[in-house]
């Protein structure tokens, strides 16, 4: 599988993501995003905190395109992708891996399907994968579970699943929601762990947390959310 | 304990569930609507036979009704008559019928008859005619008044435009039935679909912000209906052959009855049904899937 870095619009750009003034409501309801104006660069590894209902999913959905913004512009990989037409948002979503937070794994697919589903839809043959699904699900403590069904992997196991569907095809931005959620915390060490690992070899990650332990453990800058409006922290923790 | 996981062997699942609960309940229905489809075509065949037959039967003789005049017997006149249409072109043969025919025919209105040859009954002349080639009733009647001889011809052709008219009433009809039906089956097919969705939104939303194209995922529930309408319709097809089959065995040579006559041939016509089906299937999938996808 071959990463897929080239960025169209601004090759030299080494800013990924940049929300100018955004905001942002379900329907008609009230805004849960309001003016928040961000730049993050190529690379870069971010926490987004903030109490329950402070917008941090709603961030998220408006960064893999599952929601848009009712006022301001969002511009990914270089480009505007504020309006961007449905027929046109598949190419952009193979970019970026995604933990969602109830994981959306598929019950009726075991671990390896459900791992090598991103390179299929993205058209890949599998002899060209399955080794590489094969060392991913080994290289996440799976190897002994990837003919196995998600209702019969344990918690920790379905997030780790998750987290390997996320990342099987290299994506450029890796976007996980509250990946620690229902883990303990030594698996949520092991599962933060995985994500320092992927952030080495180039993929920018932002996580959405609770987990402020997790966040305090890390030297890693902060976007923290109060009732929809962005409020930068310094790093909490030690660099690991 | 189970077998260790070879990647090496894996084949790629599909994203559906292989087989649903309401599966069973949609290949009943489709193939239902299906085997009334196949019944409804054999049918259509078997009447559009029908009336071919009787039309040709119709077509391929005239009678001629000869009165005598001038002290001429309507023996004499009859055969005179049989004798002028012998020789015209389009006219196989020509022949007189006996008294007695005449007599039988007039015999339910005025009971025992066979004492009336004081009374100029008219004669019977059946004319056979040319199927390829048929003289007209305006030829038969030229030549008969060129001889001088009072005559009626009856070419059938008011039987053989009934006959056509009611043969074609029946054909337009069934296949307006034939028509409901496959709109019924497409209807179902997409109420199923649209249920089939909403039941599988979890796998339509994963797809989805995996990066899948709308006509990909269309195409999964496209491929899955057409598959399960495939199956039906070989299913209802196979029914309706079978029933049809029962039906040429009971009835010999014409069928069950000579008004519908099913030849072994005809349950040939019922093979394209699970094609037809599966394309109705694929096209009502592929429309509610898309029209529903772009609502999420």
């Amino acid at each position: 599988m071959s990463r897929n870095a080239s960025d169209a619009a601004d090759p030299t750009s080494d800013e990924i993501l940049r929300f100018s003034n955004v905001s942002m409501r379900y329907g008609r309801g009230p805004e849960v995003l309001s003016d928040v104006s961000l730049s993050l660069p190529r690379g870069s590894f971010h926490f987004v905190t903030g109490p329950s209902g402070a917008g941090k999913s709603s961030l998220l959905k408006l960064i893999y395109l599952a929601a848009r913004p009712a006022a301001g512009s969002v511009r990914l990989f270089g480009e505007d992708v504020t309006g961007m037409a449905p027929k046109d948002q598949p190419k952009v979503r193979r970019r970026i891996g995604v933990v969602f937070q109830d994981l959306l794994l598929l019950d009726h697919l075991s671990a390896f399907d459900n791992t090598a589903l991103p390179l299929r839809i993205a058209g890949h043959k599998a002899s060209e994968y399955r080794n590489d699904v094969a060392e991913l699900l080994t290289w996440v403590g799976l190897g002994q579970r990837m003919h196995a069904l998600p209702p019969t992997l344990a918690g920790g196991e379905k997030q780790r699943l998750a987290i390997a569907r996320a990342v099987v095809n290299r994506p450029e931005i890796l976007l996980a929601d509250e990946p620690t959620g229902n883990v303990d915390h030594d698996m949520a060490l092991r599962i933060y762990r995985l994500f320092v690992e992927l952030n080495r070899l180039g993929t920018t990650v932002i996580i959405a947390t609770h987990d402020q332990d997790l966040v305090a453990r890390s030297a890693r800058p902060v976007l923290h959310l109060d009732r929809g409006r962005l409020r930068p922290m310094p790093p909490q923790g030690p660099a690991e | 304990m189970s077998e260790p996981f070879d990647p090496q062997k894996w084949k790629p699942a599909s994203f559906l569930p292989e087989a649903e609960a309401r599966d069973p309940a949609l290949i009943f229905v489709i193939g239902v609507l299906c085997f009334l489809a196949c019944l409804m075509g054999l049918g259509v065949i078997a009447g559009a036979r029908a009336a071919q037959g009787w039309a040709s039967q119709l077509t391929g003789e005239a009678t001629v009704i000869v009165r005598a005049r001038g002290g001429e017997t309507p023996d004499a006149a009859a055969a005179r008559a049989a004798e002028a249409l012998a020789s015209v072109a389009g006219v196989t043969e020509a022949r007189a019928l006996e008294k007695e025919k005449a007599y039988a025919l007039i015999e339910p209105w005025l009971g025992d008859v066979s004492d009336l040859d004081d009374l100029p009954v008219p004669r019977l002349v059946a004319v056979g005619l040319d199927d390829r080639k048929p003289a007209t009733a305006e030829t038969l009647d030229k030549a008969l008044k060129a001889q001088g001889i009072d005559a009626v011809v009856d070419d059938h052709s008011v039987w053989i435009k009934d006959i056509k008219r009611a043969a074609g009433v029946v054909q337009w009809t069934a296949a307006a039935i034939f028509l409901l039906i496959a709109g019924a089956a497409g209807a179902v097919v997409a109420f199923a679909t649209r249920a089939g969705i909403a039941a599988r939104r979890d796998v339509v939303e994963v797809l989805h912000l995996a990066g899948a194209e709308d006509a990909q995922i269309a195409n999964l529930f496209e491929m899955r209906f057409a598959r399960i309408a495939a199956i039906a319709g070989a299913a209802g097809a196979g029914a309706a052959a079978a029933l049809g089959g029962v039906l040429r065995l009971m009835g010999g040579e014409q069928g069950i009855t000579p008004a519908l006559p099913i030849t072994w041939i005809d349950l040939i016509a019922v093979t394209p049904c699970p094609i037809w089906a599966a394309l109705v299937a694929a096209v009502a999938a592929r429309i509610t899937a898309r029209r529903l996808i772009q609502r999420l």
